[in-house]
């Protein structure tokens, strides 16, 4: 149990990885990788919003939608349910630990619209995982959007002193390097 | 009629080249040209739809609680085109996957309702939301036509000569995607930029 529980943590950073090869969560990860700080901020509050949404949205899903025969109102639930959930973890946090609201502050909104997290409550119901699973493979699916996010950011901070042509530069060179980083990426294939 | 509305979002203001909207779908089900149009077919649906809606009701939705409310009106309408494509079309509704409700928190459908439907007549929302939808349609197809011949080795489903016994399989797999579109990006940004050398 706690092996698959493991292999379901491993698979979703890195094999499955949201952003390099489910391409989940793009517009963040172009929009905010510029520089590694406000990086590791997104991926925070990311991670953190994931695994909140990844529970919750497994609770409607079994507890609500489908004993009453519901399903056919998934997204929209699932949808407002994520929405409200980052605006009480913005009051929360605020009210909290300001010190972390400082730096996750303008993320946080952004969030909702983030597929990744929409994608990933999704993704829970649809492989049928239980409570824990949901949790762990949310859990994971958040680090691996970080570990991408980070890495991107670290890399563009080195292109912006490298010689690019000029119709390349910006959202063009990036979305080639996030290939290069995808063909990386499946050498973690062999992990599994 | 004001057929700037409708052409703008075709190529002028493209929605994935150009205010680059919308990418995650743009990447993940452009391995085929079917799967594109499938995609945009839908996307388009969803635009239409809350586009007619919201720049109906705008005028008696209240400020603050308003994109709630449009995120209620475009969930009702991705549910609907789910649920149809579900029934009517199960092969292309497998092969999109999870990006069907994806739809939902795809940028371009809130971005229009905020930008454009809550300003202006229900007539030229939807003019917009064509254009849109056809400029999205017409960038998957595009991503959509270099992935599956040289990826799959297949137009439209027919196998290409030449190519389709040794197809470069990368290029339906997640890397090809964000080759293909880098380029395709860096090549409507030369053309803008007056195709300068």
């Amino acid at each position: 149990m706690s092996a698959d529980l493991f292999s379901i943590f491993i698979i979703a950073i890195f094999i499955e990885n949201f952003v390099l090869n489910q391409i989940l969560g793009i517009c963040p990860f172009v929009g905010v990788s510029n520089r590694v700080d406000s990086a590791v901020g997104m991926g925070l509050a990311v991670t953190f919003v994931m695994v909140l949404a990844g529970v919750v949205t497994w609770s409607i899903q079994n507890l609500f939608l489908a004993p009453f025969h519901l399903e056919y109102l998934q997204t929209l639930s699932f949808i407002l349910v994520i929405a409200s959930l980052v605006q009480f973890v913005e009051m929360v946090i605020r009210k909290t630990v300001p010190s972390l609201y400082q730096a996750l502050g303008v993320y946080l909104p952004l969030i909702t619209t983030n597929c990744a997290v929409l994608g990933v409550a999704l993704l829970n119901v649809r492989k049928g995982y239980g409570l824990v699973e949901s949790a762990v493979n949310s859990l994971g699916g958040g680090l691996g959007f970080f570990f991408a996010l980070l890495l991107m950011a670290g890399i563009r901070e080195r292109l912006e002193v490298a010689e690019v042509p000029v119709a390349m530069r910006g959202a063009p060179i990036t979305f080639i390097t996030a290939g290069l980083l995808a063909i990386a990426f499946y050498g973690f294939a062999g992990l599994a | 009629m004001n057929t700037k509305e409708l052409t703008k979002g075709i190529w002028a203001e493209n929605p994935i080249f150009v205010i680059m909207l919308g990418c995650c779908p743009a990447l993940a089900v452009s391995t085929s040209l079917a799967n594109a149009f499938g995609m945009g077919i839908a996307a388009t649906f969803v635009l239409l739809g809350s586009n007619l809606i919201i720049s109906l009701i705008r005028a008696s939705v209240p400020d603050k609680i308003r994109i709630p409310v449009y995120i209620v009106v475009i969930a009702t309408f991705v549910t609907m085109i789910d649920k149809f494509m579900a029934a009517f079309t199960p092969a292309l509704s497998a092969s999109l996957g999870i990006f069907i409700p994806l739809i939902v928190v795809n940028c371009i459908i809130l971005g229009r309702a905020e930008a454009f439907a809550n300003k202006n007549t229900p007539q030229d929302s939807i003019l917009d939301a064509i254009g849109m939808g056809l400029g999205f349609t017409i960038a998957l197809a595009m991503i959509a036509v270099f992935r599956e011949v040289l990826g799959d080795g297949k137009f439209f489903g027919i196998p290409v000569p030449l190519i389709k016994d040794d197809p470069c399989l990368l290029m339906i797999m997640a890397p090809g995607g964000f080759f293909v579109f880098g380029l395709l990006m860096a090549w409507k940004k030369h053309l803008a930029a007056g195709g300068a050398k």
